[in-house]
């Protein structure tokens, strides 16, 4: 996994709630058997006016030019900035691996839904939960061009004018997106109280391990 | 030291490390693996030479993907097909059970656990799906992870987590005629919100759950994550435990007593403390249709579509007025006025027996209406379908012009051949109305199998409750 310690990035805002994981990455394209390649078809029924098929060529696509990730002056934005509940939905971790296969580093708003939230963290993308009236007050600054500082390990994000917003973030997943450790591995750390847990366990539950 | 929640004591059972901020490693006790969310996890574990840590712990079945009829054929789409195949050959590879496409116990992931008892009060339970959380009817601990996830638990049997508030619903008193387990949890959904239960494991509680068949229950915890919970639970009664007797994976013998008693403390502690309680009269909730493209919503049947210039809250009103641009409706149009396309009875929601009996006590005798285009019934397994059969419920069905298919998930979300064409209307008793979920530009009604039934056979929505007796006299 890619380590995330600190950005300054373009910001492109989508100023819309409940952004659902099926609106980030259509069904359509869960049916490949890769991890990668997803970047194109993020957010694909508003970024094209046509029908996006798995391995469409998306070069020739007709494009919907009022979607903000089509103007000119979000290209390469790595940070979104967005309302409440981003990632609600399905499970599909192909929703931040779109993301981040498209360019982004971390995500803005108000909340997240818990799986999307927790999947970000799997794929070097940081989400930040900052109140809703911090969020408004970004959503009003922002002009085309508008770049914000993001520090992990400080946990602050500094806007253009130089004024310092903190954020909160877990120990562990901090540790983890910092030095972007392989979460099997730590764990596996534990195999001896894990087999221990399961020696205590079969006693008590003999039923979850004869079958 | 006040009691525990059901949820504390799940918790509690399967902490196997815990770290200084409060992340725990917890134990895994059943994964389930579907086609889609799996092929990464798998390549992972080959990537980096590991092995999975239990092979019996999981099981796996393709459903997403599977075609609704001629099986026989296999799959036309070559892209799913290859995701289809891609899990068999994982499974074989890896040493892990597959109901495959040609086994009766095939059909939907979330509907197959309980079946076959291969999820069971108690457990802690994964899949790569958020819908998982239906397992939580049956008192076990069950939510929906990514494939990151999943291939974690795959190579650890253990999942690094936090532990989530406690939220409690109660639906007290009795529900009125027409009024089902979608009814109560659409209502619910509709009262907290899509993000409600962000940061919550939700017990649902009441007289109205308690007297929920387990189909019922299941039902209502499938669709906790629609409240924004990972995971939705019910204690264990009676109704549970006769559940799970002679399930073909339940405890046998000796075990079986074992289990039996331990099950039935599964239940929250009378003097058990929540972060948060909401009670709701069950009364008060009438048969329940959703209008716009997020499960909150939703308004009663005998209601109007809302009006977006009488909502306060600015980004409120904003996806209001987006949801109704995309739904093509009018505020203030009764909902009884909205005329259907296309009816879909299926998905983890409800697609099980009881769904079934429940639509086809509604169809009855009766015709689908000449301007549907296609109703179709999609059992959620193999042996539910036989059962529908047996009980003579797919003649009812196909004698009043609905389509009779085999599992899987089918139009719930469309990856499969069955969806919605772009502007078209639908009745459907899944879980998500979000856009393009049953294709692209279609638009999705959610309700109850007895409010889609009626529906086809009206061709618009009636409110089953008053309709219901018009017909019988
Ligand atoms: S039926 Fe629908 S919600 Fe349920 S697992 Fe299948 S696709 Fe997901």
């Amino acid at each position: 996994m890619r380590a995330f310690t600190q950005i300054t990035g373009l910001v492109a805002p989508i100023d819309r709630a409940n952004i659902d994981t099926d609106a980030i990455i259509p069904k359509q394209f869960l049916k490949s058997i890769r991890r990668s390649g997803f970047g194109p078809y993020l957010f694909d029924e508003w970024r094209y006016l046509d029908r996006g098929e798995p391995d469409m060529d998306c070069s020739t696509r007709p494009l919907n030019e009022h979607f903000i990730l089509n103007q000119p002056e979000y290209q390469g934005a790595e940070i979104l900035l967005t309302r409440e509940n981003f990632g609600c939905g399905s499970s599909r971790e192909h929703a931040p691996w779109a993301l981040e296969d498209f360019g982004f580093r971390a995500i803005i708003a108000p909340s997240f839904a818990d799986i999307f939230y927790n999947n970000c963290f799997k794929n070097g993308l940081l989400p930040i939960a900052l109140p809703a009236a911090e969020v408004d007050s970004l959503f009003q600054e922002l002009v085309p061009g508008y770049r914000l500082t993001i520090d992990l390990a400080a946990q602050t994000i500094t806007t253009p004018a130089g004024r310092s917003i903190r954020f909160d973030v877990d120990e562990t997943r901090k540790y983890r997106l910092l030095n972007g450790l392989d979460d099997i591995a730590l764990s596996l750390q534990h195999a001896d109280k894990i087999r221990e847990y399961e020696a205590k366990r079969a006693k008590r539950a003999p039923w979850l391990f004869t079958n | 030291m006040p009691g525990k929640t059901l949820y504390d004591k799940l918790w509690e059972d399967h902490v196997v490390h815990t770290e200084e901020d409060g992340s725990s490693l917890i134990y895994i006790d059943r994964q389930l693996v579907h086609e889609v969310t799996s092929p990464q996890a798998f390549e992972g574990l080959r990537l980096t030479g590991r092995k999975p840590w239990r092979t019996d712990r999981n099981l796996a079945v393709a459903d997403h993907n599977i075609p609704t009829t001629d099986r026989d054929k296999g799959i036309a789409d070559p892209v799913s097909r290859l995701q289809v195949e891609t899990l068999e050959k994982n499974c074989a590879e890896f040493g892990i059970t597959e109901f495959n496409m040609a086994d009766i116990r095939q059909g939907i992931v979330h509907v197959i656990g309980p079946e076959q008892g291969a999820t069971l009060p108690g457990m802690t339970i994964v899949c790569g799906d958020s819908h998982t959380s239906t397992h939580g009817a049956s008192g076990a601990l069950a939510f929906g992870i990514g494939t990151s996830e999943v291939e974690h638990v795959l190579a650890t049997q253990c999942l690094v987590q936090k532990k989530a508030k406690n939220m409690l619903i109660r639906v007290n008193g009795k529900t009125g005629p027409g009024v089902t387990a979608k009814d109560i949890v659409l209502a619910i959904i509709g009262k907290i919100g899509t993000a409600g239960g962000n940061g919550y494991t939700i017990e649902f509680a009441g007289e109205a759950i308690r007297a929920l068949s387990m189909e019922g229950r299941m039902t209502v915890c499938n669709m906790a994550i629609e409240a924004g919970a990972r995971a939705g639970l019910i204690g264990v009664d009676e109704v549970t435990i006769d559940y799970y007797r002679d399930r073909p994976y339940s405890p046998k013998g000796n075990d079986w007593f074992m289990a039996e008693r331990m099950w039935q403390n599964l239940h929250s502690d009378p003097d058990a403390k929540f972060d948060k309680v909401i009670d709701i009269d069950a009364a008060s909730i009438r048969p329940q249709v959703t209008w716009g493209t997020s499960p909150e919503l939703v308004v009663s049947v005998d209601d109007k579509v809302p009006n977006p210039e009488l909502e306060a809250d600015a980004v409120k009103k904003q996806s209001m007025i987006q949801a109704l641009k995309y739904m093509d409706l009018e505020p203030g149009q009764a909902i009884t006025d909205i005329k259907l396309d296309k009816i879909f009875i299926g998905s983890c929601t409800n697609s099980r027996i009881e769904d079934l009996r429940a639509a086809a006590a509604v169809a009855k005798g009766k015709k689908v209406a000449s301007s549907i285009k296609l109703a179709m019934v999609v059992p959620g397994s193999g042996l539910v379908k036989q059962q529908a059969e047996a009980e003579g419920l797919d003649k009812i069905f196909t004698e009043a012009g609905f389509e009779w298919r085999d599992p899987g998930c089918s139009m719930c979300l469309a990856m499969n051949a069955d969806r919605l064409e772009p502007g078209e209307r639908c009745a459907s008793t899944s879980n998500r109305n979000f856009e393009g979920r049953q294709g692209y530009g279609g638009r999705t009604h959610l309700v109850s199998p007895e409010m889609a039934a009626a529906a086809a056979i009206a061709g618009h929505f009636v409110d089953v409750s008053t309709w219901e007796k018009e017909v019988r006299q």
